[in-house]
């Protein structure tokens, strides 16, 4: 991939997110000095935007997380990851081991931190999908439970199937509750 | 036995009840890894990062009102020995008793939930927090509801490493997602005696399951305490993997194994009360006993209880000696550190303590020489099941 201000290879790749656009800026080793992206820039989390990740990810000789500076050959070796960021930095290499691991799995299905979410409803549109994702990750999650749910009706799995139809609703249509667990609760 | 464990803040009450299909479940466990956001992992943070994390959590954790009391612990100011008794516990994991190699406790610590001991709050393991309930007995929808809950009153305070994509981050990619590992520890001797045990490990394992020993990764099961676990936690909901566990394996798992006893009961029953009854004559007669020894008699303790060859002494009698005869809560028993030799003596001399204060109290003093007939006296608790064969 070329470089936004020329023609040479682009080795750092800078994700941010301002005003709620996630801005990416693919950088030759000259312009990121330039601007001071160096591969292990220091990661600052603007108030009230919690997880948002903003990653800084050197190609090339090795590929390195900009936040922790751990390169995916450390990570391969002791199979544990340095931070957050990690996940973005490698994320493309980490997705087939993920899915291996987790039947066939790389989308989370599943509970939202409650307070983010209800904080993110606050606000607008692209607050929300800073926490549940865009079209893109709905679209994912919903073929997900989707083959789940023919498995399921394929084994005569009858009750799971109606809970995986259950998970579908609300994602096909409107955002629905999460789950209560009923019993239980703090003593 | 109760009242003494609660007193010497020994093993938890979760251990106290038997709890549903408490012949089989032991017990039932929620663990729930959570990081912080803006933080690096704990194995990436230096000691001083380390600490800024449990500096954060400290008040969050104990302000959280998640139980009663919340007993913290720095583990930096343990002994090992006490980290080992917790360990036993299972209130922390070993990895987080032992720290990293070459490296102090440094920002490590646990808070406990008192009185009941079943909810345990690990700070900067391997991820920053990992929350865990554990529950007496086949109750994991319990244990998920009170870990939920948990989880909900700290994310109030903290803002949590979250992707839209990949959920909930942690260190290890293989707790991403959900972050939620459930466990059952199920007692599985007469699989284990009909051979049928590898069946329901390939089963487990083709259902994205993993079989472990008792005591977690890479341990061999001893005295026949197997744990089943969920492997997979992105991708399905923590509705699904609950129903998954508690409505559709667990519930196979535990009619295998009454399947197995049925079948043994009938074809060897002399057999099976030859061996629950030599268990009990080595536990209350012998003077050296190693962990794994007791272990073994005590499952087969167990057994005889759960088929009713031993009447009158309960199971969660066992599932706390279970616990009383590990090294460290021997040691920590006797008060000072013992060599290998003195813990197999005292462990024998505390078995055969309880279990002869068990048997007096429960008016039934096993009979080392037991006639053919008649039957032991049958008292009111003790009568046969109907249909049970004589």
């Amino acid at each position: 991939m070329k470089c936004d201000l020329c023609d040479a290879e682009a080795t750092v790749h800078e994700t941010q997110i301002v005003n709620g656009q996630v801005m990416v800026r693919r950088l030759c080793e000259r312009h990121a000095a330039e601007v001071g992206l160096t591969g292990h820039a220091s990661v600052s989390i603007p108030a009230g935007s919690s997880s948002v990740v903003l990653s800084v990810q050197q190609q090339g000789s090795g590929l390195k997380c900009g936040n922790c500076g751990l390169s995916f050959a450390a990570f391969r070796q002791h199979g544990l990851l340095g931070c957050s960021g990690c996940y973005e930095a490698f994320e493309d290499k980490l997705s087939p081991l993920i899915e291996r691991a987790h039947q066939g799995s790389t989308h989370h299905i599943g509970k939202t931190p409650r307070r983010m979410l209800a904080t993110a409803r606050e606000g607008d549109q692209a607050a929300i999908e800073r926490v549940l994702g865009g079209a893109k990750e709905k679209a994912e999650r919903v073929a997900l439970l989707r083959k789940q749910l023919e498995e399921a009706i394929s084994m005569e799995q009858y009750e799971r199937a109606a809970a995986l139809r259950d998970e579908l609703r609300p994602l096909e249509g409107e955002e629905g509750e999460q789950p209560s667990w009923g019993a239980g609760g703090p003593v | 036995m109760k009242e003494d464990q609660g007193r010497q803040g020994g093993a938890g009450s979760w251990l106290a009840v038997a709890g549903r299909a408490g012949d089989v479940v032991v017990s039932s466990r929620v663990r729930m890894a959570r990081n912080l956001a803006g933080f690096r992992f704990p194995n990436r943070a230096p000691a001083s990062e380390r600490t800024a994390i449990l500096v954060r959590l400290k008040p969050v954790v104990l302000g959280a009102r998640l139980s009663p009391h919340l007993e913290w612990i720095d583990l930096a100011s343990t002994t090992s020995g006490h980290r080992s008794s917790l360990v036993e516990e299972r209130l922390i994991s070993r990895q987080h008793a032992m720290g990293k190699p070459g490296e102090p406790m440094h920002g490590r610590a646990v808070a406990i939930g008192l009185p009941e001991r079943r909810l345990s709050i690990m700070i900067n393991e391997e991820d920053h927090l990992r929350l865990q309930v554990i529950r007496g007995g086949f109750d994991l929808s319990g244990a998920m509801g009170e870990i939920d809950a948990a989880d909900d009153a700290i994310e109030q305070s903290v803002d949590y490493a979250f992707s839209p994509r990949f959920g909930y981050l942690t260190a290890c990619p293989t707790n991403v997602g959900t972050g939620v590992r459930l466990s059952v520890m199920l007692h599985l001797p007469a699989l284990k005696i009909t051979r049928e045990i590898e069946k329901v490990k390939r089963a487990a394992d083709d259902l994205g399951l993993t079989v472990r020993g008792s005591y977690g990764e890479g341990s061999e099961a001893t005295g026949d305490f197997y744990q089943i676990s969920n492997q997979t936690t992105i991708g399905k909901s923590e509705a699904v993997l609950l129903r998954e566990m508690e409505s559709e394996i667990i519930p196979m798992v535990i009619a295998y194994e009454h399947n197995a006893r049925d079948r043994l009961m009938r074809g060897g029953r002399r057999g099976l009360e030859d061996q629950t009854w030599r268990a009990v004559g080595v536990l209350l007669h012998a003077r050296l006993l190693s962990t794994e020894e007791a272990t073994q008699l005590l499952s087969r303790l167990r057994l005889g209880i759960a088929l009713k060859l031993v009447p009158n002494l309960d199971l969660p009698l066992v599932n706390q000696l279970l616990v009383a005869v590990q090294p460290a809560h021997i040691q920590k028993a006797i008060g000072q550190e013992l060599t290998q030799d003195q813990r197999r003596e005292a462990r024998a001399s505390l078995l055969r303590t309880k279990l002869g204060e068990a048997f007096a109290s429960s008016r039934q003093p096993p009979r080392l020489i037991r006639p053919d007939r008649p039957e032991p006296p049958v008292g009111p608790s003790n009568r046969p099941e109907p249909g049970e064969p004589e």
